[in-house]
């Protein structure tokens, strides 16, 4: 399988690795996906209370390489953003944006839905959102 | 010496044809091109000489005699030819079959086909090593039996199941064996007779012979195996299997097969030597490798090791001058993740992990201490972008977790 050269970059390069604080109540953290499926993906976002703008994004992923590539772009994509605006951001972007073969298009909807899960985890500690299960973890699988 | 880039080290998909096996064919494509089905003439002689020759390299090397060699295409017609010849040929005699589950897709599917045209199939479990419990043959075997097909080795893992056994107990209930022997013959000593094997496939192209061409070795004695052919025409070869012979594809596996049969001891003691040190240069430096199948019954030149919260393609990757292949979901066309690891009960979280490693008659010891130091470097970066080794070095215990699957 040939890989495009954007997905080859953000695999060898990958932009934003790493992990924040999950107990910083700014922090948002998301992960999908199942280690069973052969992908699992963290994103992270750190959000400015005020403005409502990612100011930090962080991200970690199991998976192939257009995976690992989806995750990095997503983190690129949301810094900067308000929370509002990183919602908006569509896994066909994702797919445009690193020519996703159709077999691949399944490692963009997961960064969507990681995107989505980190900020909804950002909103239940802000108190934006209905609160989590008392039990559940930082780090716990977000909700639908 | 410098290492020539890219690596190969994924024989048991393919091999290069060994030049002097190429050598031996290229007259047979000019000057020598007669049709070895023409008696009237010394093109046709000179032809079935080769072809004559071929015949009986390939049979010293299993053991067997040459007028029971039948060339095809290659294994996956020799499967097809054994496995559907033997079902038409013997139906009134019974409609059972008996496989396993880590067969080649060319005798499962094939199996799969005769289900709906009647026949019934038993497909063997294998041990968490890979290989079939003989007391489940048994147990499974009933009147209507009339076929057992168990592979020599397997293809993905190496792991050699325990053939004379099987020839043994297919003997004692009057049962034809019919052995996938496309990963083993050449590599390892295949003897049809000591080993009880009435019909075995074998391919050119798996032990440093060109693509294209294969055999079928069918029993003429104790018993004689008869079949139905699956190609009509010429009735070439004994009428089991009509069209045309490939003569210098046919050159070209003959002495592949005496090649084999001569440098077999030597290569196997090399290749083995080569692919332990692959294995202890890796288990050395990384932690939570794990290696998948037997290694006591296991090929000489396999490994085949999944390497726990690195997803396998992303390591393919990462090592990209270095032709190996994986157990992983995103390479295989159907997005599943290795069957033959899964019926080994490896989970499939770690069958997403793993890397099939095929070692070969030109690969050095330089090139096996290259492949240690990009696989370690890969794998140790991998995992640093991993979210599961995180968890797991934070002591959070993974099959416990609830994981989000749409």
């Amino acid at each position: 399988m040939a890989y495009s050269e954007k997905v080859i970059d953000h695999y060898r390069n990958p932009r934003n690795v790493g992990s924040l604080p999950k107990d910083d109540p700014n922090v948002g953290t998301g992960l999908v996906g199942a280690p069973e499926c052969g992908d699992v993906m963290k994103l992270q976002v750190r959000v400015n209370p005020v403005t409502r703008v990612i100011e930090e994004a962080k991200f970690k992923t199991f998976g192939c390489g257009s995976a690992i590539a989806s995750s990095s772009l997503a983190t690129e994509w949301v810094k900067g953003k308000t929370v509002e605006e990183a919602l908006q951001i569509k896994n066909t972007e994702i797919v445009r944006e690193l020519n996703l073969p159709p077999v691949k298009i399944h490692c963009s909807v997961l960064a969507e839905d990681a995107i989505k899960a980190a900020i909804g985890d950002w909103k239940r500690k802000s108190g934006l959102a209905e609160a989590a299960p008392a039990s559940a973890p930082a780090v716990a699988p977000a909700q639908e | 010496m410098a290492i020539k880039l890219p690596i190969y080290m994924d024989h048991h998909a393919t091999t290069p044809v060994d030049p002097r096996v190429l050598e031996a064919m290229l007259p047979y494509f000019t000057e020598k091109f007669g049709n070895a089905a023409s008696r009237n003439h010394s093109f046709g002689w000179v032809a079935e000489e080769a072809v004559e020759n071929a015949r009986a390299q390939i049979a010293r090397l299993i053991n067997a005699t040459p007028k029971e060699i039948i060339f095809t295409s290659g294994a996956t017609e020799s499967n097809n030819l054994a496995i559907k010849g033997a079902a038409e040929m013997y139906r009134e005699k019974g409609n059972h079959i008996i496989t396993q589950v880590t067969e080649h897709k060319a005798v499962l599917d094939t199996c799969k086909r005769l289900e709906k045209y009647g026949y019934q199939v038993t497909y063997l479990p294998v041990e968490r090593d890979g290989r079939i419990n003989p007391d489940d043959l048994r147990r499974a075997i009933t009147p209507k039996t009339i076929l057992i097909s168990i592979m020599y080795a397997n293809n993905e893992i190496g792991v050699i199941q325990p053939i004379e056994e099987i020839g043994r107990i297919a003997k004692e209930h009057g049962v034809l064996f019919h052995c996938d022997g496309v990963q083993a013959v050449g590599k390892i000593p295949v003897d049809v007779q000591k080993e009880g094997i009435d019909l075995l496939s074998l391919s050119a192209h798996k032990l440093y012979g060109p693509k294209g061409v294969g055999a079928l070795y069918v029993r003429r004695r104790n018993p004689r195996v008869q079949l139905a052919a699956i190609i009509d025409g010429g009735g070439h070869e004994r009428g089991m299997r009509s069209g045309t012979l490939n003569v210098p594809g046919i050159v070209g596996l003959g002495k592949a097969c005496e090649i084999c049969m001569n440098e077999m001891a030597a290569e196997g003691e090399r290749l083995r030597r080569l692919r332990d040190r692959l294995k202890a240069g890796i288990e050395a430096r990384l932690d939570e490798v794990y290696v998948n199948g037997s290694m006591v019954h296991r090929l000489p030149n396999n490994l085949n090791m999944s390497f726990a919260y690195v997803e396998g393609e992303s390591l393919l990757m990462g090592i990209n001058d270095v032709a190996v292949s994986s157990g992983s979901a995103c390479t295989s066309a159907t997005l599943e993740p290795s069957y033959v690891l899964k019926a080994l009960g490896v989970g499939e979280d770690l069958a997403h992990t793993s890397i099939r490693f095929g070692l070969g008659r030109f690969n050095t010891e330089e090139e096996v201490d290259y492949v240690v130091e990009r696989v370690v470097e890969t794998v140790n970066r991998l995992r640093e972008l991993s979210p599961l080794y995180e968890l797991a070095k934070e002591g959070v215990d993974l099959s416990k977790m609830q994981w989000k699957t749409d």
